[in-house]
């Protein structure tokens, strides 16, 4: 027989609770539904990405009128319980319907917390709660303020989504440091730069004492120091309190919510409380993933089937698009515990483990999470760590000897791993809808609802796909150097620097290389990345490096070379002049051209006559112009003081110094630097790697600039008042880049990842950083500032000719 | 006359990398890999001309400077979606010396 159920509240518990009643039993009940909020079931946890305009309400929307309409359920939207009748088993509608149940649902949910500062009750003073509250924030724009009460994750979801939107923001946070729940100090500190970065402005350690208003609406926000925060919005997220208004008035037992046991029933057995309203075994719940379990729990208790609610380990994970963080258990130090830190501030990346008795009891990872639900699986299992502790903190990929295909670690997961917070979903559950038929990730979230929540997973779950479906699925092309390692360039640096290899087959063994001697793609790189980390113990190797590199000069289309000579800061002299054009003689050089770089183009030389024509011009006093490397090319620069009439500075003078100081230094891409004596920037700088243009004050330097495939102007470093300080800051730039950039990036590439800021903290702002750059700049160039057209005239001449000439003795 | 032309010492070519020799019908690339084999292909990359011997030796293989097309120097296949192949002489090592077959140069006259 059909019994009659009514829900209170449209929220995410009940509706997973209706969805999971309707699949089991649809015919058991006849469902009606309130809600005070004028609309169903949406999925509350990607009000964000609506708020930032990833996201669409139609997007978020879980169960639309269809759904209702197609499984019987009467909606009663915008209409509130006004009270209830348990005895009689009735509630009283807020319009003065009666109507009976058999059995009922409280899914209220939850009230944000306001602080009850003077004048919170002021117009323009909100919380983030519901689709009204987003909609307020999406009508703010560039011109308005807005403050933000709580750098926790919904107050610093909230300022991220209206920074996205223009909104000038700032978040007051009344801890030390930002999500002081789940992160600690370094991580929330990454997180206050990401933030700050995408312009929110951040107080921290910070009291609210009054909401100042005009005219009835909130004018600004009132710090005890005394500081006005001026703002036409104020959000408080601050927290949220069970809501148990209804369930206290009607008598059921209710602590900070309302009571519930293991079968989520409430002290009437014909009650069940599910969602952020109930209080379960002493706790309350805000996160997605146990209150999905409460409505399964709920949904079989309403069935008469066993089930029991089981409190578990949480996670926590920020939806800000560019803060990958994550955080998992227990992480404050303590006795008997100890850390595993990681960090590679080039990246951004942080990770903290911290472990009591070999088993990891909390995580902390900033900047690249991917590796999260491997260390979420170690901590809810507490696996002992000790056999793997050496490179537990690498994560998956690097245990067990040689680093394994990055598939291998999903592979290794039991079936039981949870790869789905949100929704609870195992792994095993995948591979069953898999080998059911769903081989896409959109079948996978239509049957499974794994990665249909807050979406983090989504690269695991294609993990799983890939594994189980083998080469039937194709994974979008993961970034690894070359089909010779799946690692990136970034894992492939951070193995070299932290595991301290200084030779190739060292990094092919210790990364796992799947060739024997790597290909012609990864062998460039990785001999550069050893260069740089290690310029006095490894030595470069010719063979692998790209002809120009290895032959000092650049190949063209039909075999034969070009020939550059330097020319430092583009100043030549009449018998250079004539040594060139002797050499243009003397080696039939078909085409000789004037470069953008202020140089002269040797073209055409054949490869036998290279050691011969290098002689010649080193003869004449000029070295190789590195016209063909990865590292410095040339310093471009104007006439300056010396003649003309608008220079402020020595251009020239600097320029050369600039280039006799940089030759021979290798980098990630070419360097191209320009020196210009004033604002009118004759030797355009303002589109070079490294640009100084030369004021009265000083020296303007600015970085990123480029004009190839992509044109960019130079941003803006630091203006210094000296030469020699700007020696300095380019010679630190130089180097923070060659350590740090992935091979083949140009500055601005590298730029684009890690911010103006973080090269501006190392080189301008840290005097002692930018004096160990420095330093270690020197001892680079102390192996590679030489003329390499010298030294291959004086070791390595008899290469260039041909191994043997046939030729001849057939012509005899 | 015998069947095997000496060349050079195998110390003239470096590991993982090559060297040319000339004869009336072009150059003949001959390459040394990390494993000390050597072997004997065209200069020329069927694709654009691009001289072989001027790039990067891998494991069996060579990539083209020009275009970075990647050849077996077993076969003078090229690997991957390219197509095309370079003709292959035989090589060996005898006592630390390169020899090619003599019968080599009699195929390249009469081609």
């Amino acid at each position: 027989m059909t019994q009659k159920l009514i829900i209170i509240g449209a929220g995410m518990a009940t509706g997973r609770a209706l969805e999971t009643l309707l699949e089991t039993a649809p015919e058991a009940y006849d469902v009606t539904l309130f809600n005070a909020e004028p609309r169903g079931n949406y999925n509350r946890i990607m009000l964000s990405p609506v708020l930032a305009g990833d996201k669409t309400y139609a997007e978020i929307e879980t169960h639309g009128p269809e759904w209702y309409a197609q499984n019987g359920v009467t909606c009663r939207f915008g209409e509130r319980i006004a009270s209830i009748d348990r005895s009689a088993k009735t509630v009283t509608s807020e319009n003065g319907d009666v109507l009976g149940y058999d059995k009922l649902m409280f899914g209220t949910g939850s009230n944000p917390f306001m602080i009850p500062l003077p004048g919170h009750d002021l117009a323009g003073v909100i919380a983030y709660r519901d689709l009204e509250d987003t909609e307020r924030m999406m009508a703010l724009g560039p011109d308005n303020r807005c403050v933000v009460i709580g750098g926790g994750l919904l107050g610093l979801e909230a300022a991220a989504g209206m920074a996205a939107r223009g909104v000038d923001v700032t978040v007051v946070h009344i801890m030390g440091h930002l999500m002081e729940r789940q992160l600690d100090e370094a991580a929330g500190y990454l997180l206050r730069r990401a933030l700050v970065d995408k312009g929110i402005t951040i107080k921290c350690a910070a009291n609210s004492k009054e909401i100042l208003g005009k005219d009835g609406h909130v004018r600004a926000l009132l710090l005890d120091d005394g500081t006005e925060l001026p703002c036409d919005l104020l959000v408080m997220a601050v927290g949220i309190r069970p809501n148990v208004a209804l369930a206290q008035q009607a008598g059921l037992a209710v602590g900070k919510g309302i009571h519930v046991d293991d079968q989520m029933v409430t002290s009437d057995p014909d009650v069940l409380a599910v969602g952020e309203c109930v209080e379960h075994d002493g706790a309350i719940f805000g996160l997605v993933a146990p209150l999905y379990d409460q409505a399964k729990v709920a949904a079989k208790t309403l069935l008469s089937e066993e089930a029991a609610f089981v409190q578990k380990e949480l996670s926590t994970k920020l939806k800000v698009t560019g803060c990958d963080l994550f955080s998992a258990g227990d992480f404050a130090d303590g006795e008997g515990r100890e850390d595993i830190v990681f960090r590679d501030p080039a990246r951004g990346v942080y990770r903290r483990l911290v472990i009591e008795n070999n088993v990891i009891i909390g995580a902390v990872m900033y900047g690249d999470t991917a590796d999260s639900n491997w260390f979420f699986g170690l901590i809810k299992d507490k696996t002992d760590i000790s056999e793997m502790r050496d490179t537990l903190i690498f994560g998956p990929a690097y245990q067990g000897g040689t680093p394994l295909d990055p598939l291998a670690a999903v592979a290794a997961l039991p079936r039981d791993a949870e790869i789905c917070g949100c929704n609870g979903i195992c792994k095993g559950q995948i591979e069953d809808a898999i080998a059911a038929g769903a081989t896409d990730l959109g079948a996978l979230k239509a049957v499974t609802k794994a990665s249909a929540s807050c979406g983090t997973c989504t690269g695991l779950v294609e993990q799983v796909l890939a594994v189980t479906l083998g080469d039937d699925f194709v994974m979008p092309a993961a970034a690894s150097i070359c089909a010779c390692t799946d690692m990136t360039h970034e894992d492939v640096r951070r193995m070299i620097k932290s595991q301290r290899l200084t030779s190739m087959p060292a990094v092919w063994q210790e990364c796992g290389w799947k060739t024997s001697c790597g290909c012609h793609v990864c062998r460039p790189a990785l001999n550069f990345y050893l260069l740089a980390d290690w310029p006095l113990e490894y030595a470069d190797d010719p063979q692998s490096r790209f002809i120009n590199e290895r032959k000092h000069a650049n190949i063209q289309k039909d075999g034969t070379f070009s020939v550059v000579p330097r020319m430092w800061g583009g100043i030549t002299t009449p018998d250079e002049l004539r040594a060139i054009a002797d050499a243009a003689d003397k080696y039939m050089v078909p085409t000789v051209k004037v470069t953008g770089g202020q140089r002269i183009d040797l073209l055409g030389v054949k490869g036998e006559d290279l050691p011969a024509i290098w002689k010649d011009l080193n003869a004449a006093g000029m070295v190789s112009g590195y016209a063909y490397s990865k590292g410095l090319r040339t310093v471009k620069t104007c006439v300056g003081t010396d003649h003309c009439r608008f220079g402020t500075q020595d251009s020239t003078g600097l320029g050369i110094k600039l280039e006799k100081t940089l030759h021979g230094a290798w980098t990630p891409h070419k360097l191209k630097l320009g020196v210009s004596g004033c604002p009118r920037n004759c030797a355009e700088a303002t589109c070079k790697d490294i640009g100084i243009i030369c004021v009265d004050s000083g020296f303007q330097i600015s970085i990123g600039g480029a004009a190839g495939m992509d044109v960019k102007e130079t941003e803006l470093l630091v203006q210094v008042a000296s030469e020699a300080e700007a020696m300095d800051v380019i010679k630190a730039i130089t180097q923070l880049y060659r350590e740090n950039a992935k091979y083949l990036d140009r500055i601005y590439k590298w730029m684009a990842k890690v911010g103006l800021d973080w090269i501006e903290a190392r080189v301008v702002t840290d005097q002692a950083e930018r004096a160990a750059l420095v330093d270690r700049f020197e001892i680079s160039q102390s192996i590679y500032r030489h003329d390499p057209w010298a030294a291959h005239v004086k070791e390595k001449a008899k290469r260039y000719q041909p191994l043997a000439r046939l030729d001849l003795e057939a012509a005899e | 006359m015998s069947d095997w032309i000496d060349i050079a010492s195998l110390d003239d070519i470096p590991q993982r990398g090559a060297r040319v020799v000339k004869t009336t019908q072009g150059c003949v690339a001959v390459f040394r890999t990390a494993d000390d084999k050597v072997y004997a292909l065209d200069n020329s990359c069927p694709h654009k001309g691009g001289p072989l011997a001027e790039g990067i030796v891998h494991g069996a293989s060579v990539t083209c400077p020009l275009h970075n097309w990647v050849f077996s120097l077993e076969t003078g296949l090229a690997a991957g979606a390219d197509e095309g192949q370079v003709a292959t002489y035989r090589a060996r090592v005898l006592n630390g010396r390169i020899e090619l077959e003599a019968a080599f140069l009699a195929a390249r006259s009469a081609a």
